[in-house]
């Protein structure tokens, strides 16, 4: 796909089928940083018990509170996919965008100081690809111009912390709480 | 810099609490690479001279956690876990799969040797430079799932939010368990619940210096790669081969609970007593329907996910959770003791996991007990209960002493061969004859009397790690890939990574992966003509050096357990037995093929030609070589 078809997508995830291999971890720092980097990747793989793997990344929220709370103008919406773009040379590293993100998802790159939030690889996301062709499907490229607010996984709301998706994440695969 | 590396390993003194950092110089990366090689050289210079005199499990000894220059390049990340082996006396190099070593390569470092003997109990946390040896009272006697839970929370609600920088992951742990501080023989060094470097007894080296676990995040790249256009595409083409590898990516190594019995005859039932059973009930049609509730499991990089997660949902022994249980521990905690129930499996398996033993030298230690109770030679007031074949309770009531060093428990916990050496001269009867292990070593779960599985009669009897059968001593060294036997085990314990995701590719493709990481530029030919020899050579003389409760006579314990010697009494291979002749035969093929005189001692001109002159002084000194 080039970037001039892209349409509004999100990247729907469904937990219980993450494996913890974190070859998404892999593709995406490989793509934007050009190294293996799991702390600079833009989808970060949360293990706060074993097993209990959870994908954490933008989900791109309906009003986008992290660009509005950008006293910098330095954070946009990508017009064609809907992506969370980072003006770098704007970009002072304050760290308010993550104070507003509802799962805490933004974070400060470690090295380069800046904002890193996801920009689904302009409309065709690396670790979509990957997560597919193994066959594994917790990671879901939604469409938007086609929504299914009735099913469950791919009812688009706003980002979710690692905690709260582990506890729940639990009772689906365990059933029952084992955090 | 040494592409590939970070340079940079990390030397805590636990003794003087004192931190530093050892540069690893680009000669000795090329040379020994990492992992175990690297291992087998850092024991040799800083312990070769006084082997004989390092107590293990003493102050004096070094427990070393080397990473590879794959490690997180090469799907499926491993750190190796090393020292002089409290089983073996010799170096095993034991690894084990999790994020860890992602987190301390990340962190900066390539590895961390760990010298002397904290006070108190404590535990290391690395974070990039800021290494700490902190107090920990609060988990030394938890077990497993709460030890790292206590670990994991202690670090998020430190680090792992930080206003204006957002969330960090969870670091890597390695812990052990309850075993592990009483310095079990068979106590393992475990990560993330259900992960164990077993082989080696590390746990118990950990123990010894007062460290329950080490915890460690790093926030850096991995470090550069040489060429890193090319090695991204052969990750690539790795995880596509990895797709094509399905009974492992469906049921992991849990199939081989049915199969390695029923169709190679070569699974351990009753201490070895037996090789074949064909219980359907062990299939994995039971585990994948009731008990798996995730089915596809992987470490960091991992295309293949063997691991599949086990819980109890109802009944006696609901709320055990283990993975798979694989088929080691299908083997050695369910058919060795005569259990074939899955669910019990589950639950013995989940138990060694909380107490940190490992299945295999702790199933095995077990079976043997049990054969002794068959046989009259043990009773009830000697072990405190009666021990038949199938209990589970009473099994997991032994496990329990065994870990906590109660009652036979603390004999036993010397591991299957000091165990029956203490038991023989109580009893004044030998019980070595139904010891089921190679050099203090328990022996995998692969029998070689069918002669139908992947181990032959030498798989352990000359390998380098005794019973290992993740490093068997099979010929020819070469077989083109990176697998299981002891040339291959080598290069997935050196370069550090999954054998399990290596073994299924072309080795030609891990060598160019290898190669485009490091720009090394190493052959396959260079491998098994130098690397190996030059590796298994140090292993080879710090083995028969040994000491200083356990010494290994060249030749003579060069042999199998006399188990392997009778012949197999059921299934469709009774009557198979290891022939004396053609092992011997074999066995001296292995040493001459590793450049060993038949004894299985290097030869003079094999170590100066490897670049071990000074092996074979400390050789000549001790008047082994001829």
């Amino acid at each position: 796909m080039s970037i001039g078809d892209a349409m509004p997508i999100w990247i729907a995830r469904d937990y219980t089928r993450c494996t913890g291999c974190r070859k998404c971890e892999i593709v995406c720092s490989l793509k934007h940083e050009g190294r293996i980097w799991p702390e600079a990747s833009r989808i970060k793989i949360f293990m706060y018990t074993p097993g209990l793997e959870v994908p954490h990344l933008c989900t791109q929220c309906m009003n986008y509170p992290c660009v509005s709370a950008c006293p910098f103008q330095a954070l946009s919406v990508d017009e064609s996919t809907g992506a969370v773009l980072v003006d770098r040379g704007k970009c002072t590293g304050c760290g308010k965008c993550i104070e507003a993100c509802p799962g805490a998802i933004p974070f400060i790159h470690p090295r380069d100081g800046y904002a890193v939030i996801c920009d689904l690889c302009g409309g065709d996301p690396e670790c979509v690809k990957v997560c597919q062709e193994v066959g594994y499907n917790a990671l879901i490229l939604a469409k938007l111009d086609k929504p299914r607010p009735d099913f469950d996984v791919l009812k688009k709301g706003y980002a979710r912390k690692p905690i709260d998706v582990t506890r729940d994440l639990s009772i689906l695969l365990y059933g029952e709480e084992v955090v | 810099m040494i592409y590939g590396y970070n340079g940079r390993i990390l030397e805590i003194d636990l003794s003087s609490g004192s931190v530093r950092e050892e540069k690893l110089d680009e000669s000795i990366a090329r040379m020994y690479i990492g992992g175990r090689g690297l291992a087998a050289k850092i024991l040799w210079d800083r312990l070769g001279r006084r082997w004989d005199f390092v107590n293990p499990l003493g102050e004096e000894n070094l427990l070393l956690f080397l990473a590879g220059p794959l490690t997180g390049y090469y799907p499926g990340a491993r750190i190796c876990v090393s020292g002089k082996s409290p089983q073996s006396n010799g170096i095993i190099g034991s690894t084990v799969s999790s994020e860890f070593p992602v987190e301390l390569r990340c962190a900066g470092y390539d590895g961390i040797i760990v010298s002397g003997k904290a006070e108190k109990p404590v535990y290391i946390s690395i974070f990039n430079d800021d290494v700490e040896i902190r107090d920990a009272s609060l988990i030394w006697g938890r077990k497993g799932r709460e030890t790292l839970a206590f670990l994991i929370k202690e670090w998020v609600d430190r680090y792992g939010w930080k206003p204006g920088r957002g969330l960090l992951k969870e670091p890597g742990v390695v812990y052990i368990g309850p075993a592990g501080e009483r310095m079990v023989r068979t106590a393992s060094v475990m990560s993330k619940w259900t992960h164990a470097a077993g082989y080696g007894g590390y746990g118990a080296v950990m123990g010894s210096k007062n460290l329950k676990a080490i915890v460690v995040k790093g926030t850096n790249p991995l470090p550069e790669a040489k060429d890193m256009v090319e090695t991204d595409k052969l990750i690539r083409e790795v995880w596509k081969l990895h797709l094509g590898f399905n009974n492992m990516r469906f049921r992991g190594t849990a199939a081989g609970f049915l199969s390695v019995a029923a169709a190679t005859s070569s699974e351990p039932v009753r201490n070895w007593q037996e090789e074949w059973h064909d219980r359907i009930e062990t299939s994995t049609a039971y585990y994948e329907a009731r008990l798996w509730v995730k089915r596809f499991w992987g470490d960091f990089g991992c295309a293949i996910t063997c691991l599949k997660i086990a819980c109890i949902k109802s009944g006696r022994f609901k709320g055990y959770i283990t993975d798979n249980p694989d088929y080691e521990m299908q083997a050695y905690l369910g058919a060795n003791l005569g259990i074939f129930d899955p669910e019990s499996v589950v639950y013995i398996c989940a138990l060694a996991d909380e107490l940190g033993l490992c299945g295999i030298q702790t199933g095995n230690v077990l079976g043997f007990v049990a054969e002794l109770y068959q046989r009259g030679i043990l009773n009830e007031n000697d072990i405190g209960f009666p021990l038949r074949w199938g209990d589970v309770e009473a099994f997991a009531k032994l496990m329990h002493m065994i870990a906590y060093r109660e009652g036979i428990g603390d004999i036993l916990a010397e591991g299957t061969y000091r165990a029956a050496r203490i038991i023989s001269a109580r009893k004044g009867v030998d019980v070595l004859k139904y010891a089921v292990q190679v050099k203090g070593v328990a022996v995998g779960a692969h029998g070689v009397r069918s002669g139908l599985d992947y181990t032959m009669e030498t798989a352990y009897a000359c390998s380098t790690q005794g019973g290992d059968h993740t490093s068997v001593a099979n010929i020819p060294l070469r077989s083109g890939r990176v697998d299981l036997r002891e040339s291959g085990a080598l290069f997935a314990d050196s370069a550090v990574l999954c054998a399990f995701n290596s073994f299924s590719v072309e080795g030609d493709i891990v060598f160019r992966l290898f190669n485009s990481v490091t720009g090394f530029g190493i052959t396959m030919d260079d491998w098994y003509n130098v690397y190996v020899p030059r590796m298994l050579s140090i292993q080879r003389v710090l083995l028969l050096i040994g000491g200083p409760d356990a010494y290994w006579k060249a030749m003579e314990d060069d042999d199998n357990p006399p188990r392997f010697y009778e012949p197999l009494p059921s299934g469709f291979k009774a009557g198979a037995v290891v022939d004396r002749g053609k092992f011997e035969k074999l066995r001296r093929e292995y040493f001459e093929s590793l450049g060993w005189d038949e004894r299985g001692i290097p030869r003079e001109d094999t170590l100066v030609k490897l670049g071990l002159s000074d092996v074979a002084d400390e050789l000549k000194k001790r008047n082994l070589l001829r």
